[in-house]
């Protein structure tokens, strides 16, 4: 169980964490998401005690990170899959984090095979791949058996393949029952792999719910009606308190189920060419609830050269 | 014991660390060989003279101990290493024994390998070492190898930039502490209290000639010798203490 309590953390001027409260529940995979800027990577860092908090805390089992013995046992964390020194073998990466929490070396063997990098287990970690860096780094957070998992952004970058193996292993760890917090500024991505979501947007908290209630509530549930009769349609509607909308030729209405609105069709002898349900986009529910926290928003509707394009926070 | 043994294989694993160290050791006994081939002439043979070449091996030993740390800033290796040991100042420490243990050795090979060197081609030149004077010239080194390591070790913490801690070093140990004497009056005074010089002093090989014996010294060499490790050990620390304060 992670806990943070009223986490801030200010640069200079800059507020990059706000406040943050939220809990990541045990045995489960807890999604952290929020548009590039909005402080996951620092949220994370400060989780991990490598950042310091300008106010509030972050707890894991009810101890601060700097309190745990032997921290690798407990917590594992991916931040950066780049965080290797280039002329090192992955090996012996391995190994020397091994070595700090005297943990066995055929440790090191295990995870190597895990990953599947046993291949080139003595291969410099410079030649790797991002895909193979990013198991690497997987290997790095797996060494100690910890129950508690982090990972920033772990499909950042990869092929289909790469994605589709992280988010199989995601499912895995989560199976064996470990605590799993893995942030993404991508909601369709979580949507497959969390169970849980914290979102955050400015630093600050937007919503803390399981991803079913999450999609729920930010996805609008409506439906279209094309009709010759719209007029006397819109009537018995609006008498039933139904939010309409136009759209081109067509009427969407929200707040009604398609059974509904064809059985009042029919009471009310309307003839209708299409009636269909629509489903809004999660990424457009998510954009609906970040769109006012997003740090770098780019002009590109007025017709001048748009903003400059600001790199994520890593 | 774990953590030492976990930055041994971390300066172990990596290729800077034995190429910095062969050459720390085979440039300045090159140079020795040069030196004493030609030895004889305006050049008095003494042990003093046989480490004249030894600083180019330990302007090589600042550069490796830089790099030890400066270099798991830029990979952020650092991260990885707070995050498996969070008491940053024991990992720190550990990485300082480690260091300074492999300079030591270094600063040994140099000191022996130096004297070897100038004995084998000038044999009859009366080099034995029989004196403690004499085995603190050349054995010497290992210590002020390995503390002049301590204080760029301390030095790459504080800067984390390799080029910004290894000009800063090799500029002042090479430069700055000669250019001092040119400060009218009291730059001679001043010299007198700066960490090489002081480290030149207790292995007792001057500057810019062996020969010249200052007399009017405030310290005896092994008096200089611990107003260096304290010096090396003073910017350790405040590298440590700021490590612990910054974010990773």
């Amino acid at each position: 169980m992670i806990e943070a309590v009223g986490l801030t953390k200010r640069y200079g001027k800059t507020l990059a964490v706000d406040n943050l409260s939220f809990s990541v529940p045990t045995g489960r995979v807890t999604g952290f998401l929020g548009p590039n800027g909005a402080g996951k990577s620092t949220t994370m860092r400060m989780i991990l005690g490598l950042d310091t908090p300008t106010g509030g805390s972050a707890l894991i089992d009810g101890k601060r990170y700097r309190d745990l013995h032997q921290p690798l046992r407990t917590v594992g964390a991916l931040l950066d899959a780049k965080w290797v020194h280039p002329n090192r073998s992955a090996r012996a990466h391995l190994q020397w984090m091994a070595k700090s929490n005297k943990l066995p070396a055929r440790r090191v063997d295990e995870v190597l095979e895990i990953v599947g990098l046993t291949a080139v287990a003595g291969k410099r970690a410079g030649g790797f791949s991002l895909g193979m860096s990013q198991r690497l780094g997987i290997a790095a957070a797996l060494l100690g058996d910890p129950q508690v998992l982090l990972f920033d952004e772990p499909v950042n970058g990869l092929d289909p393949e790469g994605i589709l193996w992280i988010r199989k292993f995601m499912h895995r760890l989560a199976d064996e029952g470990r605590t799993v917090f893995v942030s993404s500024h991508l909601l369709s991505e979580m949507a497959l792999t969390a169970q849980e979501l914290v979102v955050i947007g400015r630093g600050k908290l937007i919503s803390q719910s399981s991803t079913e209630d999450f999609v729920a509530q930010a996805t609008e549930n409506t439906v279209r009606v094309r009709s010759p009769q719209l007029a006397v349609l819109r009537g018995a509607l609006g008498r039933l308190g139904a939010n309409l909308r136009d759209e081109g030729e067509n009427l969407v209405v929200s707040g009604m189920d398609c059974a509904d609105i064809g059985e009042l069709a029919a009471r009310e002898g309307v003839v209708l060419h299409e009636l269909s349900p629509q489903r809004g986009s999660l990424e457009e529910a998510f954009m609906q609830l970040t769109g006012d926290s997003v740090e770098y928003h780019t002009e590109l509707t007025d017709g001048q050269t748009p903003a400059t394009l600001v790199p994520a926070g890593k | 014991m774990s953590l030492v043994s976990a930055e041994r294989i971390k300066l172990f694993s990596t290729r800077s660390p034995w190429a910095c160290g062969l050459l720390a050791i085979a440039l300045p006994v090159a140079f020795t060989a040069l030196l004493a081939a030609q030895a004889g002439g305006d050049l008095e043979i003494d042990i003093g003279a046989t480490q004249l070449t030894a600083g180019l091996g330990r302007s090589v030993v600042l550069v490796l101990a830089a790099l030890a740390v400066t270099s798991e800033y830029r990979f952020g290796t650092i991260r990885s290493t707070f995050q498996a040991v969070p008491n940053r100042s024991a990992a720190l420490l550990a990485k300082a024994l480690v260091v300074a243990g492999l300079t030591g050795v270094i600063g040994a090979c140099v000191g022996f390998g130096c004297w070897a060197m100038f004995r084998l081609i000038k044999p009859n030149a009366g080099l034995a070492l029989d004196s403690g004077q004499d085995w603190r010239t050349v054995a010497g080194q290992a210590l002020v190898f390995a503390l002049a390591a301590l204080l760029a070790l301390g030095v790459g913490i504080l800067v984390r930039q390799t080029a910004g801690a290894v000009a800063l070093l090799l500029v002042y140990s090479l430069l700055v502490e000669s250019l001092v004497t040119l400060i009218p009056k009291v730059g001679q005074d001043i010299q007198h209290w700066l960490p090489f010089f002081a480290a030149d002093r207790f292995i007792g090989v001057g500057r810019d000639n062996g020969a010249r014996e200052v007399v009017d010294l405030p310290l005896t060499p092994w008096g200089y010798l611990l107003y260096f490790a304290v010096i090396a050990l003073a910017v350790l620390t405040a590298g440590i203490f700021s490590a612990t304060r910054r974010d990773a």
